[in-house]
This record gives structure tokens, sequence and C-alpha cells, in this order.
């Protein structure tokens, strides 16, 4: 038999029909569903009379409107707009049987961080969302990708995807990270070497020492970011770290079936001698901890380097880095740790989880912000839940922190949080767009722990001086 | 869906490379449970000032352009989110045909889904493509899918790749929802076996 990667065998085991041009349908194992990219497709379901086909495989929860402010069970705080969609989203889930976790449930979070917490994400699936940020499950070793909002009516309709296979990418972190060097700063830094459309057309397996090193919360955020680096998917192979997660979840196998399950996912892993269409190897003591100085999430920097100059660029690039440049309000020769920030938004499906939140609090233990405003959303009302019980959400509070309930938040700014023009940002979310974060506002991205530092001294800061 | 066979038209360069989902449609536009209507707010932040006042050089708003049917852009065209409404804010301003180096995943196939033809080809000819599209709305570009080719206002033509089969539902506007229930046969037999061998899931 020829070897295979990991995501070639995934792709075998899912195959329902394959055409003789090779368009390939594809079967789907768990498909996410939130209220934004939704509406319309359960829309179209009505006007041609299609019901869910497999609604037992469809989950669904409100995340990206909702208000993450304390006071959110009054609709008031909710536009009109907002309120509509997730009405709706309420309404389709009860009219079409689906799984749903409403905004009053403790469980409800962003769907990436509430698909692997509540067991449905579970290695050697087909996960796909109406959202690029589906490749988080990838950590999983499921394939996980986005899709738009006719696809989601297409799954929905038929349980499967209209597919054509992706080329095989092989990303390789060598060895150890070195103090202060965390997931967020291995994605950010694969981006910033093969450039945000090094990856289109390829699904990303991840590998290496340092990638097994990581948890599975750092392996979701190395994922999470594979749409950032144009791949279709990321996929790092399940291992016992991956079994121990998926333990006793709710949705996760029991008894007999997980051990069936363990059988078959032991087998998840690329052949040694696979092919492998692009190869990148980075060295895992290279890494350091980064920012982002531009508008998108390729411009990546270490934070002991300076402002870059248009002129540093070739072809395209000159001008957008220009534009970058302008539009963030920075000058080249600037050395990044005099970049003074005023705000700080810690959250998101890249790093909402609780070890995300751990990192960030260890560095604010006993400090203040000096910063105008930092906050910090949970992933989860589990993740909440946790982080109140481990004493996190004291530190954040003690230090200027407001502490919110779950959701996408200041992301991508669709609920009422929402940078001014010209307001300075501290993320750790995944994309620095143009107005990403609100007109006008500027996101430099970063891992939880470095936008901690940012909130302590007010300006980008390297972790490692407050270690 | 509509078809699309033949386009002639007037093409807007917009000579900018990762422009963005979030460029094509701010995220305050998708709190619309409707596909339609989204074309008065494509390229919002870079067609309106704070006060709603038309930003006069903005390509989009300049006269010669106003009726453009195409759009030739930089490399990496509509990465970001994998929001539809970005293809549905440009089949609603009038665009149905995008020609650029090269494009993010997702945002490719979901203008299959709306009509739009995204054309992918060599900088080079994009650069040509480019030159040509500055013209003006005397300069129109011919885009014809069953030929595969794209011919300027000087006769250049330049030959594109597209896959035979979102060839087939473009040039028909075909319901792919339709096609895949046709094979509910096989889903059926998948999900049977499927059950079997992975009754977990």
């Amino acid at each position: 038999m020829s070897p295979k990667t990991l995501y070639d065998k995934i792709w075998d085991a899912h195959l329902a029909h394959e055409a003789d041009d090779g368009t390939c349908l594809l079967y789907i194992d768990r498909h996410l569903v939130h209220e934004v990219t939704s509406p319309q497709a359960f829309e179209g379901l009505r006007m041609t009379g299609r019901t869910v086909r497999a609604p037992d495989k469809t989950i669904a929860v409100p995340d990206h409107n909702v208000p993450t402010t304390l006071d959110r069970a009054n609709a008031a705080t909710m536009t009109e707009d907002s309120r509509i969609q997730v009405e709706a989203l309420d309404k389709n889930a009860k009219d079409f049987g689906i799984h749903y976790y409403p905004v009053s449930d403790v469980r409800q979070g962003i769907v990436h961080i509430v698909g692997p917490e509540q067991g449905w994400t579970l290695p050697g699936m087909t996960v796909v969302c109406g959202d690029s940020h589906t490749a988080t499950h990838g950590a999983f070793g499921a394939l996980a990708h986005g899709i738009g909002t006719s696809e989601v009516e297409h799954v929905l309709a038929t349980q499967t995807l209209i597919q054509k296979k992706s080329k095989n990418m092989k990303v390789e972190i060598t060895g150890k990270l070195r103090p202060g060097v965390t997931a967020k700063d291995i994605t950010l830094s694969v981006i910033g070497a093969t450039g945000t459309a090094g990856g289109t057309g390829y699904v990303i397996e991840y590998m290496g020492e340092a990638i097994r090193d990581l948890s599975m919360e750092g392996r979701m955020t190395v994922c999470n970011m594979a749409i950032e680096g144009g791949a279709r998917a990321g996929i790092i192979a399940p291992d016992e770290k991956t079994y121990e997660y998926c333990l006793g979840r709710p949705h996760a196998p029991k008894g007999a079936q997980w051990e069936a399950a363990m059988e078959w996912w032991k087998t998840l892993y690329s052949d040694d001698d696979a092919v492998w269409d692009k190869v990148i190897t980075l060295k895992g003591e290279d890494i350091a901890p980064v920012v982002t100085w531009g508008t998108s999430p390729e411009d990546v920097l270490p934070i002991t380097a300076n402002v870059p100059a248009a002129s540093d660029f070739e072809g395209g690039k000159v001008g957008a880095a220009q534009r970058s440049l302008d539009y963030m309000g920075l000058t080249a020769g600037t050395p990044l740790k005099d970049v003074a920030i005023d705000t700080v938004f810690i959250g998101s499906c890249t790093n909402g989880r609780i070890e995300d939140l751990r990192a960030a609090a260890a560095i604010l233990k006993g400090k203040k912000i000096a910063v105008t405003r930092a906050m910090v959303v949970p992933g989860s009302g589990l993740v909440r839940a946790q982080a109140e019980e481990e004493g996190l959400a004291d530190i954040f509070k003690e230090a200027g922190f407001e502490w919110r309930l779950a959701g996408c938040s200041m992301c991508l700014a669709m609920n009422p949080d929402q940078l001014a023009p010209g307001e300075r940002c501290a993320a750790t979310s995944n994309r620095n767009f143009e107005g990403r974060q609100g007109r006008g506002g500027r996101t430099h991205l970063m891992s939880p722990a470095m936008a901690a530092a940012a909130a302590i001294t007010g300006k980008l800061t390297d972790v490692r001086e407050l270690m | 869906m509509n078809k699309f066979t033949t386009l002639t038209g007037i093409a807007a360069p917009m000579p900018l490379i990762n422009i963005d989902t979030d460029m094509i449609i701010p995220k305050q536009f998708l709190k619309t449970i409707k596909r339609s209507g989204l074309g008065v707010n494509l390229f919002d932040e870079m067609r309106y000032d704070d006060d709603r006042n038309e930003i006069p050089d903005f390509v989009l708003n300049k006269p010669q352009y106003r009726e453009a049917q195409i759009l030739v852009a930089g490399d990496n065209f509509g990465c970001g989110s994998s929001r539809e409404h970005a293809p549905w804010a440009i089949a609603d301003f009038g665009i149905t045909c995008v020609i650029a180096p090269s494009y993010a995943d997702i945002f490719y196939n979901n203008c299959f889904k709306n009509g739009i033809l995204p054309i992918a080809l060599p900088q080079e000819q994009i650069d040509v493509l480019m030159k040509d599209a500055e013209k003006g709305a005397n300069a129109r570009m011919t885009v014809d899918l069953e030929a595969q080719t794209v011919t300027t206002s000087d006769g250049d033509v330049f030959s594109f790749e597209v896959d035979a089969f979102k060839k087939h539902c473009l040039m028909n506007g075909l319901d792919d929802i339709g096609l895949t229930m046709e094979k509910a046969a096989s889903i059926d037999a998948f999900e049977s076996q499927a059950s079997q061998s992975r009754p977990w899931v």
C-alpha cells in the first residue's frame, strides 16, 4: 500500500462519492453552526422544502454577536439586528432539532471552544463550520475547515461537501521552545515565514518535538491560525494528550466504543515515507516572542525588532507595507518596545482557553494595568467558571481587567466590544486587518503572556523581562 | 443562481495585495439574515468617510468605474473570514468577475456559489490587465467562460484555468445541492457502512 499522510487517511475514510472528473463528496461528521453565517442557509432549506439530514451531528451556539457584559440577559444590551440574528438561531435550532447551547447556558461560548470542550470534536473526524477558524479542531487530528454559507446549506441538506483534494504540507517545529515562547509565537512565526498565501491549496500538518510538547490548548492555538497562512486546514496527529483530553467529555465515546475508537485513532498518523508537496522547518529555539506590526498576520517580528520600512519589502508588498504603516500610525525604525498601547484584549478562539488565562494571570499577579482599558473574555462559560475556581478571575480583576462573559467579542467587534479610531490594542486574537476590531482601530497580535506584559507597562513589551 | 457565460464590461483596478473579506464587507454588515442588499456597503470603510460621504479617490466612487462589472486586484484576494457576505456584496454591486493572481481558498469557492467567476492569472498578465483597467470606462474587457479567455480592450487574449465541474455549474446556473441529492444512494451507503466501522461518530 502506498504511504499516506494523516490528511490522506482521514480523506479516504470519508469519501462518499467520487465522480469521473475527480469531484468528490466528503462525508461530514460534525457540523458546527453559529448565528452569523447560518440564517440564510436555514432559509434556503425552508424555501426548497429540504430538511437537516443529520441533526444529531449538527451543533449550534451563538457567539459572534452576543454581548459579553454581565448584564447581557437584558435584551436591550443587544442591537436589534444582533438580537434578530440570535433569535433566528434559537428558532432554527428548535425547528430543525439540532443540538443547541443558548446564551443562557453555562456551556455557551465560542463555537471552536465549545466543540472540543463538549467532546463533539474527536480524532479522525471531518468537522466544518461557517467560520474560517474551524481549523482549530485540527489539533485533535480531525480534518476541520471553514466553509461559506452556501456550503453550510449544502452540509445541512446532504451531510456532505463537494471537494477536491488539497495538497499536503508539512510544518515541522524541531527541538524545544525557549522560556516565554508559546504556541501563539509558533503559529505567528510560521505565517511570518510562509506569508498569508503560503498555505493556499494545502492542508498543513504540524509536527516535531515542539508541537508534541504543546498541550491540547496550545495545539488548538497553532491550528486555529492555519487559515491565516492560507491553508484549508491545519492538523496535528493525535497522541496520549489528545486521548486524555477527550476521555470523559460529554459527547466522547464510552466503554467498548471508546476502546474501538482508540484502536482506529492510533492508526492516525502520517506514514514515515509519506510524500509532502511542501515542507517548512523552523527550529523551536529560534522562535522568539513575536508581535505583529502591520495589517496582515504575516507582518510578524520578534518583540526585540524595530518597525520596518516599506522599502524593506519587494513587489506588491511595498505598497501594502506603506499602507499598513500609515494605518497603524507607525514610523519605520521605531523599536517595537517603544510602541504605546491603549487597550488589551485577552480572549478569542485563538487564545480564550484556560491555559491562556493561566499564562496571562501568571504575569499579572499582584500587578496593575497601565493601559486605558483591558478586558478578559473567556472562550466559554465553562472556561470562565474554571478560571474563577482557580482564582485567576481575582488576579485579573485586581490588576484592573474587566472580567467578561463568553463570546467572540473584540476579536471581530460584531458586538459592542470595539476599538475607537486610532485606539491601539494588544490582542490575543487572530486578525489585525484594517478595521477588524473597529473602524480605525490598530491591532497588534501576540500571545496572552505578551498581552499581559503590555497591560502592565502600557507599551509593547518583551514578556521575558517580566518573568 | 445566475448563469455566467460571457461578460463585456468595465474593469475597476485595485492594485492592492491581500484584500481581505473584512475590507470587502466589514463586520457591521454581517448582521443580516438576507443575502441581498449588501452592494451599497461593498468596501464600505474604503468607500465612505465617518459621515457616510463617498471618498472621491476610491476607485468605485470614480465616475468611470461606478458601473464596473469586473474587478482587477492583487495577490491573495479574499483572504480572512469565510463570510459569504463578501461575494454577496460583490455580486449585489454588479461585479460578476474578479481577476487576480491568486485567491484565498474559501472566498474562491464561495464565488462560484453566487454566479461570480474568479479568474487567476500570472502577475505579468495581471499587470497588463491592470493597465487596461486604468484606462477607465472606454476600455472594456471581455471574459468568455466557455473559451476560458479574457480579452483586453486592445485585443490581447489571456487564457485561464477553471475546474470543469465548477465551470459547468456556473455556465448553467446549477444548484449544487440538487446535484448532490441525486447521489443520495451513495451517501446512504456510506452512512450505513460508517455507522458500522465508526459507531461512536
